[in-house]
């Protein structure tokens, strides 16, 4: 297992710029997850790290050895795609044993390992079967299967589970994550998906725009997004955003909601009077209630989706749509006026031009997540 | 619903009987050829138009292979078909793959020119050829027919080829390099099994069009010896008339390799090799 380094990385076609400069340091045997919207540059970055694309600038380094100008064949890292690209006219086992054999690997070490990756994966009894008699799941662990079979430096995953129905993709993220946990395989994974994210990650590195938007751990994006394209990324259903102006010249300091011209309490702002923020809440901390009690904003609940597990309310204050979760079922139904409270313990604050974070004046936090840039479009 | 079925039935009906109305059209010309070459010579003129002779012989084919020179005409065609087939193929299989995986400078221009290639009439050509060759002992010689047939069949073979290995998931030489191969390697060990049928189609298509070429054939051959057969047809036009039954027996003889061939192929043409390679 192996390091990898990324030093001012960056990828541009001619004089578009895919990718600004990356700087990330992955651990021996940590599970980094690059995730974002598509066309983000997480692709080409996993492309770039496999030697499939060159960079256009930087170093990277694979176990503190700069590879660059070293060819895919050589880096020693294994790497498995959304699309399995499995060999069509190859069974299950020459499929698995296709690197080994390239390597001039002994006979009886490539069955032995064959043999072994295909009972990791409940494989055993279609190794002589071609990668046409077998089903989406399948297919995906003989993908897997190719690549654990050479116990390379690292493992890389281009969405390798996008192509599944829901209920296999969560069996093989599970899978996946085991895996990890067995061979403590340095591992980095591209996905759009943001549970995948958040389940598999030791450290997300959240992209968009071809610009990391922040790095941490998943509860730290989670809790602490670092600007508004990564708290509106990261959890589902997403985070509530409604637009206001700061009057810290006002009882209370509060925000002066644009929708409804509502004055709606917030922590205390490093921010001057009439300076334009977003407020954020997840929708597990908007409550709704009956009455109207102070520091309420009146709403009406649109649609009401219950999951089984809990219940979206979809709300409506002014034109700006909102979203409250409550576990289990909720007697509210479409049409009726209820009142939310945002409790500003909960509420995340972003200057409305940047996007950026804006902490609690005195919070005592230090600024470095909130000097993180904010998502800027790239021409 | 007996008239839905009914109306699904006349359906099929038609649009079978328009199938058997074209297959009849085609293979009509075929029929006559065969029917005229076991048509005794004295039948030839006397029986009037029949579908078939009252009586039927061999004799054309023996006297075509026993006493004309197209066995020899026979033997020059194959070798320079097979040859501008295999050659042919190779080249457009590389040039294909460049074309379908690489970005270089200059790709644009160089498709265009290979497409500008195929604007000129052949015939414009002739005096040229004919020109270029001839200091360098190349007219009546297979080898310079093997050289000009190539060039002319390259363009169309280098298109055919990258369509199919446009339809060849990318991924799959990513796979392969990762696994460790060089590309070369993912070339040949990966995506050439998987363009078996493409190759297929390239070698039956450039093989067929070596192998009934006659202008050229017939500008840049001059000696018998090193004729091939559609020049060796002529032959048995002379002055005074036409031997039709020698004639369309050669022709017979001539359909028989093209069809070995196809035989061999189909094979490859109708495999689906891709299938399961990528979801899909």
């Amino acid at each position: 297992m192996a390091t990898i380094d990324l030093e001012a990385v960056a990828k541009s076609f001619g004089p578009v710029h895919v990718l600004e400069p990356v700087d990330l340091q992955i651990r021996s045997g940590e599970f980094v997850v690059l995730v974002g919207p598509s066309g983000c540059g997480k692709s080409t970055l996993l492309r770039m790290i496999a030697g499939l694309e060159e960079a256009s600038s930087g170093d990277i380094r694979i176990a503190g050895e700069r590879v660059n100008e070293v060819p895919p064949k050589d880096r020693n890292i294994a790497m498995v795609f959304q699309s399995y690209a499995l060999y069509p006219h190859m069974t299950v086992a020459q499929n698995m044993s296709y690197s080994l054999k390239l390597r001039k690997t002994a006979k009886e070490r490539i069955a032995e390992a064959v043999k072994g990756a295909a009972e990791t994966l409940g494989l055993s009894k279609l190794t002589e079967r071609r990668p046409r008699a077998l089903s989406g799941g399948q297919r995906q662990r003989v993908a897997m299967g190719r690549a654990i079979v050479r116990r390379p430096q690292a493992f890389l995953f281009d969405e390798p589970l996008s192509n599944l129905d829901a209920r296999l993709r969560e069996q093989m993220r599970a899978e996946i994550k085991k895996l990890h946990a067995r061979l403590g395989a340095t591992s980095i994974y591209v996905t759009h998906d943001q549970i995948e994210a958040m389940t598999l990650a030791d450290r997300i590195v959240a992209l968009d725009a071809g610009k990391i938007q922040q790095i941490g751990t998943p509860l730290d994006l989670y809790q602490r997004p670092a600007n508004r394209f990564v708290a509106g990324f990261i959890g589902s259903p997403a985070m509530n955003f409604v637009s206001g102006t700061y009057r810290a010249a006002a009882a209370g300091r509060p925000v002066h909601l644009q929708a409804d011209h509502a004055a709606l309490p917030v922590p205390d702002l490093d921010r001057p009077d009439g300076h334009a923020v977003t407020v954020g809440i997840r929708p597990e901390h908007v409550l709704v209630e009956p009455g109207d009690a102070p520091g309420t904003i009146g709403c009406g609940v649109e649609l009401v989706e219950p999951t089984g597990m809990g219940t979206i309310v979809h709300l409506r204050l002014g034109d700006v749509a909102l979203k409250a979760y409550r576990p289990g079922y909720t007697e509210w139904t479409a049409g009726q006026r209820v009142h939310v409270r945002l409790p500003r313990e909960h509420m995340h604050i972003f200057d409305e031009a940047s996007g950026a974070r804006i902490e609690p004046a005195g919070s005592g936090r230090s600024p470095g997540l909130s000097e993180w840039p904010a998502a800027t479009k790239l021409d | 619903m007996a008239a839905v079925a009914r109306r699904r039935i006349a359906g099929t009906l038609a649009h079978r009987a328009a199938i058997l109305l074209y297959i009849l059209v085609a293979l009509f010309p075929l029929f006559w050829l065969l029917k005229v070459s076991v048509t005794p010579n004295p039948l030839l003129y006397s029986e009037g138009v029949r579908l078939w002779p009252s009586q039927t012989s061999f004799e054309h084919f023996a006297f075509v292979i026993r006493n004309s020179d197209f066995p020899l005409f026979f033997r020059n065609s194959l070798i320079v078909s097979l040859s501008t087939a295999v050659i042919v193929t190779i080249i457009a299989a590389g040039a294909g793959y460049a074309m379908s995986r690489f970005s270089f400078r200059g790709k644009l221009w160089l498709v265009g020119l290979l497409l500008v290639t195929q604007m000129f009439p052949l015939v414009m050509l002739i005096a040229p050829i004919f020109r270029m060759l001839t200091p360098l002992g190349l007219t009546n010689s297979l080898t310079g027919l093997v050289i000009v047939y190539s060039a002319f069949n390259v363009p169309f073979a280098v298109f055919l080829m990258q369509s199919f290995f446009d339809a060849i998931p990318k991924d799959l030489d990513d796979a392969a390099m990762i696994d460790g191969a060089s590309r070369f390697q993912a070339f040949r060990q990966i995506i050439v099994p998987l363009t078996l049928p493409g190759m297929a189609a390239t070698l039956g298509f450039v093989f067929t069009a070596a192998w009934s070429e006659l202008l050229f054939a017939l500008m840049l051959i001059s000696r018998a010896d090193a004729s091939t057969f559609p020049v060796g047809l002529l032959s048995f036009v002379s002055k005074f008339g036409v031997n039709f039954g020698q004639m369309m027996a050669a022709g017979v003889l001539a359909l028989i390799p093209a069809l070995l061939f196809f035989l061999l192929i189909q094979r490859f043409l109708v495999q689906g090799l891709t299938a399961g390679a990528v979801k899909g």
